[in-house]
């Protein structure tokens, strides 16, 4: 019996619009024709490593490979390190890119130009439920990479389930995070396949980008965002177009700056909760209240002295290493997240990763990482780490650690030391790395 | 810089004014004349990255009235070094 399929997309008519680019709308019929060509034009393999910055691009590279049998990897970052360990699980592995993306050392097909539109009226390509989409990937609390494989079943009522709370449907989305970042992925990307929105191609970074790419594509308009860009957006004080709502994840948002947003944008600020491992979990409207309300069936269920969310698009039971409370079936309140998991302007690591890599590099023979306690003032809490390694300089490290992880992750400071703090058992006691730095601290600095 | 201006700087900036900006935006461990005007500022040169790329945009936009502006993220060549970024910063003020 072959496998239950849902379609590519819902868009509902050949000229529904999927996506805004510079040139304006792109229907579903130039997005079915781009797909089908970017499918016929893959290299052999089953592994495709999507490297598009435009999102539009990355959009087709992703259906296209998911329509043609082959699996998007979405690993965290790119560096040197990651490409190697993915090019050596996946010796088929291809690159598609859109030109300045393209990879050092790996077969690669750069994104080709519009394809043509016949007389329109394409067939939407049906995909098996449990077709492995995409794999995503956590640093794990034993600094040993997990790697989550996303069906396509999953994949369309994550996004669903998502647009059906935020009213995203009809919206075009602007967003200032990657597409291969979880968040990015399931809030500018999936909402379109599924859920009725229109992504915008580009990624504006700076405060006025931001404001000409909301500008340049009709309301309802959305914009989908972090803490950190959203606070720069505002102290900018640039002119932003009317919004229809705001959506922020991957750090906890101060009211303080909630209220700010919604007053100086006009617009509904909602937040997103979730985690690589089981995706978006449940929203809110921070200005409003405390409790996160879970997506569609999603549920949570008590394992352990802890939590684990369960329906909807979770596959199984997935253990939350964060810290909640649960108010009735649908609400919980947020008291924690892992304090193992770092997150820095939407990207997300572990400690226990980030001293792996630091140990790792010849020449180092102890190191640890600390995150700071974050200041309540929506600005990045950068890392520090201390480290025994006789012999290297500051800058031999940080080279060796530019190549391993991304480069907001690298300490600010990093000191040496002649040995760390470890009691007994091996282990750091957070209290006496603080106790390190400060008595290393001449003052601020990096 | 002991005081900020509250209207937007008239003259273009020297290479040393924007030193002088990055070393307090970022509270760098070092003096504004250790920044070489034509090392990088990204990568293996100063270590900038596009965090601390934001926050500079910002203390510019209100010294000099001028917001910057990149096809994305990864849109680098402002910021390639403290000299190509103490002229954009001319060359986008009015004359």
């Amino acid at each position: 019996m072959n496998a239950p399929t849902l379609p590519l997309t819902d868009q509902p008519r050949p000229d529904s619009i999927i996506a805004w680019c510079a040139d304006g709308p792109v229907t579903r019929d130039q997005f079915l024709a781009d797909v089908a060509q970017c499918a016929a034009l893959f290299p052999p393999g089953g592994h495709v490593l999507n490297s598009c910055s435009d999102r539009y691009h990355f959009l087709v590279g992703l259906a296209a490979a998911a329509v043609s049998g082959r699996v998007s990897l979405l690993p965290p970052n790119l560096t040197p390190e990651t490409v190697a360990r993915l090019a050596a699980e996946h010796p088929d592995l291809v690159c598609i890119h859109d030109g300045a993306d393209a990879i050092d050392g790996l077969p690669g097909l750069g994104m080709p130009p519009r394809a043509a539109v016949g007389a329109g009226g394409l067939s939407v390509p049906q995909i098996p439920v449990n077709q492995i989409i995409s794999h995503v990937y956590t640093s794990g609390s034993t600094g040993v990479p997990g790697t989550h494989l996303k069906t396509w079943g999953s994949l369309v009522v994550n996004g669903l389930a998502e647009a059906r709370r935020l009213g995203a449907a009809g919206h075009v989305l602007v967003g200032t995070v990657p597409a291969q970042h979880m968040y990015g992925f399931e809030s500018t990307v999936l909402m379109c396949l599924h859920g009725g929105a229109a992504l915008w191609h580009g990624r504006p970074f700076y405060p006025a980008d931001i404001a000409a790419a909301l500008a340049a594509v009709p309301r309802p308009r959305a914009l989908i965002t972090t803490p950190f860009h959203l606070r720069a957006l505002l102290d900018a004080e640039v002119a932003v177009p009317p919004l229809d709502f705001i959506l922020s994840a991957t750090a906890p948002l101060s009211e303080a700056l909630a209220r700010r947003a919604e007053t100086t944008l006009g617009a509904p600020l909602l937040e997103i909760y979730g985690c690589t491992e089981t995706g978006q979990l449940a929203s809110r409207r921070s200005t409003a209240t405390r409790a996160w309300e879970l997506l569609g069936t999603v549920r949570l269920a008590a394992a352990g002295d802890g939590h684990a969310a369960h329906g909807g698009h979770v596959d199984g039971l997935v253990r939350l290493s964060d810290v909640l409370e649960t108010v009735d079936e649908t609400h919980f309140i947020l008291h924690g997240r892992d304090a193992d998991l770092i997150n820095i302007a939407g990207k997300r690591t572990s400690l226990a990763y980030l001293n792996e890599q630091l140990t790792g590099v010849p020449g180092v023979a102890d190191g640890a990482f600390l995150m700071p306690d974050e200041e309540p003032d929506d600005h990045v809490t950068r890392l520090r780490a201390a480290v025994v390694a006789p012999g290297l300089t500051a800058k031999d490290v940080l080279d060796a650690l530019r190549q391993r992880i991304d480069p907001v992750f690298l300490p600010r400071p990093l000191i040496f030391v002649d040995r760390l703090p470890r009691n007994a058992a091996s282990k750091l006691p957070r209290a006496e790395l603080l106790a390190l730095f400060a008595s290393a601290a001449g003052g601020g600095g990096r | 810089m002991t005081t900020t201006p509250d209207a937007a700087q008239a003259t273009p900036p020297t290479i040393a004014d924007v030193a002088e900006i990055i070393v307090a935006a970022l509270n760098l461990d070092m003096t504004p004349d250790e920044i070489d005007a034509d090392g990088a500022l990204f990568g293996d040169g100063l270590g900038l990255d596009s965090i601390d790329i934001l926050e500079i945009a910002l203390v510019i936009s209100k010294r000099y009235g001028i917001q910057l502006r990149a096809d994305n993220e990864d849109n680098a060549t402002i910021f390639r070094s403290l000299r190509n970024l103490t002229d954009y910063i001319g060359s986008q003020m009015p004359a």
